[in-house]
């Protein structure tokens, strides 16, 4: 069974001023997260991204449709009885929102206090919690006193507290450098292979979604516009907006102003070849290029790593008798997918 | 100079009943101001128990009476104070009619100070399934408690000025003492007296006030 269902959820906000249509954050998104999942969602700013996040354990109510986690259906829960649900999941936020006047230590034993954990559960909860981030030396610190993936690191302890099963990560490494990111991935890795803890990804960042995702949705204008496997959904997007979005975080397609630009310095035709992990190799397709009797040359190209399986997009331009390019083209458009760009 | 001597006593009590007036209506209305601030604050719009009804109400009789220059303050709620403390007069009187109008002006610095808090901390209380009054007390409370501090401060050293007008209503102090000893008998040493202790008061105050908000900021 899902950990978290969404059925036709929507969220609309009153209008911002007297005469103009209310606004629609969420608009009829129909997902599901199974236990173990390290689900991503991605899309531009203003996508809905974090507030389809927040309606997942209530800090907003959604407007209409069902939202059920662990079993349980939220969206009709008294506010009292959500505080016990919201216990049972951790967040943590871009700009970490740790207690500056709490030291480490009592940051993390905050939601222990509200779960109504004894004095004695807390010291050992806390201490185990600050070796697994390891901060044991920072506990008696105060937040200001912290570098930012330090502080990351603090969030994580804090939302893990009380043992939950889910854990929504909004924008959780955006303010951090590529480095701390890389370390805070590894750490939320752990959570999710240690503990089994499910895990909500919101980001705009491809690294993220790369490194740590099992599944992705594609969010744009409230609606989840493409979900799936996250090789998949990179490798070979479906929808024009997911094309557009992928299209902006995966190397090697080049963008409008870039093809301008190569199509002035060469001649020839222009084609973008996709490979996709178990397509045609590589190889093969330089191979029929070089034996076919035309001119190629690589101008322009990436390949991507997603859990260990390949995709890529390289850019060629490709001169010779018309004929003998429309052949080779020919055979290598059955080997993968070929996009004459020029 | 003489003269100054032979009131010593008078004067040490004059100095003692303006501690014991500012001191009072610290406790009083900085209680109340501290209950009334925290209710504007969480009943705004938006906010954790925003109560749109509750929220204007309490914002409407604080502008209410917030002009209101604190002499005639004095006189208009002297009725009522007659009525609650059993006497319009004296210095008890004046330290009710003080909390009143002391609470109002903490209840803005109050309301001020704790809207500085980050929302994002707020939240994040929130989701780990903090309640509305815990995470007042918890959360916003200590969060904000450096300025409030200051703010406090600030209050204070007017509390003291305003203690100088208990004699209107037969109350002590010194400035009352200052008034009637050295104002009205010609005596500007007394004058001055009074007002040196009046000053080394508030300078010991905000000092004070200075020293436990950097503790608890930690800067």
């Amino acid at each position: 069974m899902a950990l978290v269902a969404l059925r036709n959820v929507t969220k609309t906000y009153p209008a911002p001023e007297k005469g103009a249509p209310p606004v629609v954050a969420i608009d009829g998104v129909t997902l599901e997260v199974e236990p173990g999942d390290v689900y991503g969602i991605i899309g531009y700013s203003g996508a809905g991204k974090s507030t389809l996040v927040r309606l997942v354990n209530a800090l907003e109510p959604a407007t209409s449709g069902s939202i059920e986690v662990d079993g349980r259906e939220i969206t009709t829960m008294p506010e009292r009885e959500l505080r016990g649900i919201r216990l049972g999941i951790g967040m943590i936020f871009q700009q970490f929102n740790l207690f500056n006047s709490k030291t480490v230590w009592a940051n993390i034993a905050y939601p222990l206090t509200v779960a109504g954990a004894s004095k004695s559960e807390i010291a050992a909860r806390v201490a185990e919690l600050l070796e697994f981030v390891g901060l044991t030396d920072k506990a008696k610190n105060y937040p200001d006193q912290l570098s930012g993936g330090q502080k990351q690191r603090v969030g994580i302890a804090r939302a893990l507290a009380t043992s939950p099963r889910l854990l929504l990560a909004d924008e959780a490494t955006s303010a951090l450098d590529p480095e701390t990111t890389q370390e805070v991935l590894a750490l939320l890795k752990r959570v999710n292979r240690e503990f089994g803890v499910t895990i909500i990804v919101i980001t705009h960042e491809m690294d993220v979604i790369q490194s740590i995702a099992t599944k992705v949705a594609v969010m744009d204008g409230g609606r989840v516009i493409e979900h799936g496997d996250v090789f998949d959904v990179f490798s070979n997007p479906q929808n024009p907006s997911s094309q557009r979005f992928v299209g902006t975080v995966v190397k090697g397609i080049p963008s409008r102003t870039e093809l301008a630009v190569l199509r002035e310095r060469h001649d020839g035709r222009i084609v973008t070849i996709s490979f996709r992990d178990g397509d045609a190799s590589q190889a093969a397709v330089f191979v029929a290029l070089a034996t076919a009797g035309v001119e190629f040359e690589l101008v322009y190209g990436g390949i991507n790593d997603i859990q260990g399986r390949a995709f890529g997009h390289l850019t060629l331009a490709i001169r010779g008798a018309d004929a003998a390019v429309d052949a080779v083209l020919a055979e290598i458009s059955s080997r993968v997918d070929v996009t004459e760009v020029s | 100079m003489d003269r100054l001597f032979e009131l010593g006593s008078e004067f040490w009590v004059a100095a003692a009943e303006t501690l014991y007036m500012v001191a009072a209506t610290l406790v009083i209305g900085g209680f109340f101001g501290l209950l009334l601030g925290v209710v504007l604050y969480s009943t705004r719009p938006g906010s954790l128990l925003s109560n749109r009804a509750v929220f204007n109400i309490v914002n409407v009789v604080i502008n209410f009476f917030r002009p209101i220059p604190f002499i005639i303050f004095i006189a208009a709620v002297q009725p009522f104070a007659r009525y609650v403390i059993g006497t319009g007069i004296g210095n008890d009187a004046l330290i009710f009619s003080l909390s009143i109008a002391s609470s109002f002006a903490i209840a803005r610095i109050v309301e001020q100070n704790l809207v500085t808090v980050s929302p994002g901390v707020v939240e994040a209380a929130k989701a780990m399934g903090a309640g509305p009054l815990r995470i007042l007390r918890t959360v916003v409370i200590p969060e904000a408690l450096g300025p409030l501090i200051l703010g406090y401060t600030f209050v204070l050293v007017a509390i003291v000025d305003m203690t100088a007008m208990a004699g209107f209503i037969g109350g002590g102090g010194l400035g009352n003492f200052a008034l009637v000893y050295g104002y009205r008998q010609y005596e500007p040493a007394i004058t001055w007296a009074a007002l040196l202790i009046i000053v080394i008061f508030v300078q010991s105050l905000q000092f004070l006030g200075n020293w436990l908000a950097r503790k608890v900021m930690r800067r």
